[in-house]
């Protein structure tokens, strides 16, 4: 159990878009996702949805995980599909009961809603939760946001507590399980019952696992302590991010595609609808 | 030599709440680690050993008495979070148990973390931290996540980080305690090593008794006051005033004082199994030599 605890949904590898630098991963995710949102016209998305299955196969992850990253939202995607179909007005009646009355524009407005959200969860687990640990993802937030701290934001402290909660997940899941078996070796039930008494039975898991969690913060403040740590002030990094050429390319191809969605929008507006 | 560290009558009491009072803990414990030394500190539990690895690294102030660290007085009035900054640079601890001291989830990133810490810049962290990972014999786990490692790993890990910031005196608050076996003699052998090689002070605080042996010198605490102080030869040359205070001896020094009290003339310093076994068979050798005349004693 110990060996295959993956954080995040982190899926390993080593193509091109792992090996970005982390930083400009997430400017590049933020860019991306704003072009999504410009993208108007069916022509527009047409090229976007092509672009996404490019950057798909980029990484060499199969792209089955991209589906399953959808699944948890097939609810919100079945919603506002519902609503758009029925509940738009528009000029192209196509069917009409009593008060339900479905549009040709309800129709197309609910396809390109449902692709724009499938693209964004597509984008963000090309760039990163797919391909970046959330280790490097709190290092590059941490880097990013740097100029914050003149405005007396924690920044640094809260990349510190990022990183060792990261680092006490699988620790704590261990402990949590030797709870679980000594409580049953003791005759506790965790499997039976209602929801309440299911609930309950949570108790004398939880407390234990708190009392632990708090003596481990103690003792790891202490030792923290004990290497001189006295918060980010003066502190160095050892792997400090390097972005490289390759990084502001990969940027740059997402500003062009930027480009070409509004070139799309305006020249082509093929069902331009209002979204 | 200047000792790098010199305690001088230090005291300290655990506040008690509404149900105990408050435990005295250390009662004029005074005692002077010259640099370059290895000593252990032998007590059992509530000896006020630990207590004392918590004084030593500066995580408890002394109730009274005085402390000097690498040269400076902590426990001078005019002492700051600053003095103690700066004696933490030349003073570390390793704790017991591996788990809660690691900081970071890749193994190279947590060596790195007291360097960080103190402001080196990248290039000479990144050295420092690639000699203390080959000092530890850890290299190939450089890149490796923390969390996989083994007990004694961990603690090796551990140990390069102080090593990495190049500390000239390191605590071992009872480091081996959780450890298996092997993993105990990975960290014991890697503290010698420390010692010799690199000149590093060694303050080892235990319960084992094997592993104090290996010590120049030892302290042992009992009731919160320095018990017997002296190299192992003169500790274990007393087990009677050892098990009085409710501590053991090594076993090889154990069974040499039960044959010498048969009149088995075994000398009780000898800590390796190996050689114990030799004077032992040395001695028998000689005494059956001595009865030869008489026939068959010394079976």
């Amino acid at each position: 159990m110990k060996s295959d605890i993956t954080f995040g949904q982190y899926v390993g590898g080593d193509s091109l878009i792992h090996r970005l630098d982390p930083r400009v991963k997430i400017l590049i995710a933020l860019v991306y996702i704003v072009v999504i949102f410009l993208a108007k016209s069916v022509t527009a998305f047409a090229l976007l949805t092509a672009a996404a299955a490019v950057f798909v196969l980029m990484t060499g992850i199969p792209p089955r995980l991209f589906f399953r990253a959808m699944r948890p939202l097939i609810f919100i995607i079945v919603f506002t599909a519902v609503i758009n179909i029925f509940f738009m007005r528009g000029e192209h009646l196509l069917f009409e009961f009593h008060f339900i009355r479905v549009y040709r524009e309800g129709i197309v407005n609910a396809f390109l809603i449902v692709l724009r959200i499938l693209l964004l969860i597509v984008a963000t687990s090309v760039f990163m939760t797919y391909t970046t640990t959330p280790l490097a993802l709190t290092d590059a937030l941490e880097q990013l946001l740097n100029p914050l701290k003149k405005l007396h934001v924690p920044v640094h402290e809260f990349s510190m507590m990022m990183t060792i909660a990261l680092r006490f997940i699988p620790t704590l899941i261990d402990e949590t399980q030797k709870i679980i078996n000594a409580q049953t070796a003791r005759g506790a039930d965790f499997t039976s019952g209602g929801l309440l008494k299911r609930g309950r039975a949570l108790i004398p898991i939880l407390i234990p696992l708190f009392i632990s969690a708090f003596r481990r913060a103690d003792e790891l403040a202490t030792a923290m302590e004990c290497r001189c740590y006295t918060g980010g002030e003066g502190r160095t990094r050892m792997n400090s991010l390097k972005s490289e050429p390759k990084d502001w390319v990969f940027f740059s191809t997402i500003l062009l595609l930027g480009a070409a969605v509004v070139c799309l929008n305006l020249f082509f507006p093929v069902a331009a609808v209002k979204l | 030599m200047n000792p790098i560290i010199k305690a001088e009558n230090l005291s300290f009491s655990y506040p008690g709440d509404e149900e105990s009072k408050p435990v005295k803990a250390l009662r004029g414990v005074s005692f002077e680690i010259p640099e370059g030394s290895f000593t252990a500190i032998l007590g059992h539990n509530g000896s006020g050993k630990s207590t004392l690895a918590k004084l030593l690294c500066m995580v408890n102030l002394p109730d009274s008495g005085r402390l000097w660290v690498a040269g400076r007085e902590i426990t001078a009035p005019d002492a700051t979070e600053r003095d103690i900054l700066e004696a933490r640079r030349d003073v570390g601890m390793v704790f017991q148990n591996p788990d809660n001291q690691i900081v970071a989830t890749i193994v190279e990133e947590d060596v790195a973390f007291g360097c960080e810490n103190l402001g080196i810049p990248p290039a000479e962290i990144r050295e420092r931290v690639d000699a203390a990972l080959a000092a530890v014999g850890m290299s190939e786990y450089a890149r490796k996540q923390t969390y996989n490692l083994s007990g004694g790993q961990k603690q090796r890990v551990a140990i390069a980080g102080t090593i990495a910031m190049n500390r000239r005196c390191v605590i071992f608050d009872e480091s081996t305690a959780m450890l298996d076996p092997m993993g105990r003699r990975e960290v014991m052998d890697i503290i010698a090593k420390l010692n010799r090689e690199q000149g590093v002070t060694v303050l080892l605080i235990t319960h084992h008794m094997n592993e104090a042996a290996a010590a120049d010198r030892i302290i042992v605490m009992n009731q919160g006051q320095i018990y017997l102080d002296g190299s192992p030869r003169e500790v274990f040359g007393k087990p009677a005033a050892m098990w009085a205070a409710g501590l053991d001896v090594p076993q090889t020094t154990e069974l040499a004082y039960k044959l010498r009290q048969k009149g088995l003339d075994v000398p009780l310093y000898l800590f390796d199994a190996e050689s114990c076994a030799e004077a032992v068979a040395e001695a028998v050798r000689r005494r059956s030599g001595k009865s030869a005349g008489g026939g068959k004693t010394g079976s």
